[in-house]
């Protein structure tokens, strides 16, 4: 029988903290400025320049760590890691190695039917590195410093997991709690949150770790799950031709489902830490953790049980509001505004989410005011437009954020209640239609749908389908 | 206590510094490197014992900026004596990450 193997899986996960400036300087962060505007002596390492850390920054870190259920380091300090890369002005990266911010916490995961806990080892700010830009046409490299100093949090965790699913459990699991603390934006794609996967395999029942590789430039959750199944496979298929698995640093291609070492062993890395003597110690009290500790917000797993208890939401319609920070916000704020929670909550489980695959929109992309559905909900409930043509302006507040009052009015799209242009209608409909009239009064109840349409389509779908139907069945 | 640096230690050290050290540069290289470590010796002398180690010589900790930006635009400065730039950017040789 082949030969049982367990793949062994820990994470190192950046987050990029959304601070308004840097961690040591008060250059901005904002995303997509032109190349090295955002810059100054502190984030581009000039000498004599002296970094003062961004208080945010250690408060976001602390929310992030009380939120995994770390223990806060009270004297907390900085290290210089040296390495010499264009993309690092300095020479070495500001980070902690020795006295970590938060450290021993747990995040509760749940992948298929299992619930288990990953533990945390620690977590740490640092600050991030400038962005290269590979010039095809003349063979260089461009030196963007806007990021460099743009705040991080790096967050290690055991190596407590065992599959990809619970790796995307357990970066969905971060990634909620630190949308929800509004510390990040936590997007893969664009690099405000980045995964390195740390992962070996050994024999099933084996006692001792097998060696390790770690995988880094994984963008997407379906590129590190493919990463993980690439990565166990090559290594098992290395123990089976009795060969070693070398602890090395290997980039995952995504395009050609592959990863190959990026650092070789002469290579080696050798950051020779020591302590930052440019900044001072945080000392972190109880005072301070207490205060941080208090204004904690309501996180997913509180809101989804009190969506469920407080609005009878159905417990799977509740995960996928909550599932995303901005969906749950626009379902609160639409609900209070209109006082219907379920109402609310159905145009965002079918038309939005059907407007989101449509549109390969993510639910952090949605941009209407929850004003304008709570008016949608209203117009609907008074009758005032009927359901067809509130799914046709629904359609409208999802694209184009517009005001459905305004709208209804402006398209005249109000339901017509007026009973004496509908027998206008009607009476002209029974005329045109003899045959269907015909089949109706012989028995045949479908024909009577055809004439509602005829009817309906007459009126520009603005007709009261209910009041159409009796009418009808008065008439003929 | 004399220390001794070995070859492939000046080596090693050259190697993470970036530097390309002729003969005579790696032999003055050791005998500073090596009277560095005599003089750590010297410190080693002393008992810590239960003494917690110093990062910092000022007794000052909590020094930190709010979070307000400074919106200046500061291309120009980081780019005044840059060997070579292309695009608001230094340019340098091909690197890939």
């Amino acid at each position: 029988m082949a030969k049982q193997y367990e793949t062994v899986i820990g994470l190192e996960v950046h987050v990029e903290l959304a601070t308004k400036t840097k961690i040591f300087c008060s250059c901005s962060t904002e995303f997509g400025g032109a190349p090295n505007t955002h810059t100054c002596p502190v984030c581009t390492g000039m000498p004599g320049s002296l970094p003062v850390l961004n208080k945010q920054v250690v408060e976001y870190a602390m929310a992030i760590g009380l939120a995994a259920n770390c223990e806060i380091t009270r004297v907390c300090k900085f290290d210089r890691k040296n390495y010499f890369y264009p993309d690092n002005p300095q020479n070495y990266q500001i980070s902690q190695l020795y006295l970590p911010i938060a450290r021993n916490g747990y995040v509760e995961i749940e992948a298929g039917s299992m619930k288990k806990r990953v533990r945390i080892h620690e977590m740490h700010m640092e600050e991030d590195a400038g962005k290269l830009v590979h010039d095809e046409w003349d063979d260089t490299s461009l030196v963007d410093y806007n990021r460099s100093g743009v705040p991080l949090v790096e967050i290690v965790s055991e190596p407590d997991m065992r599959s990809a699913d619970e790796v995307i459990a357990y970066l969905e699991k971060l990634r909620m709690i630190i949308q929800y603390l509004g510390a990040s934006d936590c997007k893969l794609q664009e690099g405000s949150m980045r995964a390195d996967v740390n992962l070996s395999v050994r024999e099933a029942g084996a006692k001792e770790f097998g060696t390790r590789t770690e995988m880094k430039n994984l963008n997407s959750f379906k590129a590190i799950a493919r990463a993980i199944e690439g990565e166990r496979e090559r290594q098992i298929e290395l123990l089976e031709a009795g060969k070693a698995v070398i602890q090395e640093t290997r980039r995952w291609d995504d395009n050609k489902e592959f990863s190959y070492a990026m650092r070789s062993k002469e290579d080696a890395q050798d950051y020779r830490y020591f302590p930052e003597p440019d900044l001072v110690p945080v000392i972190i009290d109880d005072e301070w953790i207490e205060k941080i500790r208090s204004r904690q917000p309501e996180l997913q797993t509180e809101k989804l049980m009190r969506y469920k208890k407080e609005f009878d939401i159905p417990e799977y319609d509740a995960k996928i509001i909550t599932g995303s920070k901005h969906m749950a916000d626009i379902f609160e704020a639409a609900a209070a505004i209109c006082g219907k929670p379920k109402k609310v909550s159905n145009w965002l489980m079918v038309e939005t989410l059907r407007l989101l695959k449509d549109h390969n929109m993510e639910p952090e992309e949605i941009s209407f005011a929850p004003e304008n559905l709570a008016k949608l909900v209203e117009l609907t409930e008074a009758g005032t437009i009927n359901n067809s043509v509130a799914k046709e302006v629904f359609e409208k507040i999802f694209l184009e954020n517009i005001d459905p009052g305004v709208y209804v009015e402006e398209h005249g799209l109000k339901t017509v209640n007026d009973e004496g242009a509908l027998e206008e209608v009607l009476k002209k409909v029974i005329a045109d239609n003899p045959q269907a009239v015909e089949d109706y009064r012989g028995g045949k109840e479908k024909a009577l749908g055809a004439l509602v349409g005829q009817t309906m389509k007459a009126m520009k779908g603005k007709a009261n389908p209910g009041m159409v139907n009796q009418k009808l069945r008065e008439m003929i | 206590m004399a220390n001794k640096i070995s070859d492939e230690t000046i080596e090693y050290v050259g190697i993470l510094a970036k530097l390309e050290l002729s003969g005579e540069e790696k032999a003055d290289a050791r005998a500073d490197m090596e009277k560095m470590l005599d003089y750590i010796d010297t410190l080693n002398e002393l008992d810590t014992e239960g003494i917690e180690p110093m990062s910092h010589v000022f007794p000052v900790n909590n020094v930190f900026r709010e979070d307000v930006a400074s919106c200046i635009d500061g291309s120009e400065d980081t780019l005044a004596n840059a060997p070579l730039k292309k695009e608001n950017s230094f340019k340098v040789p091909k690197t890939i990450g």
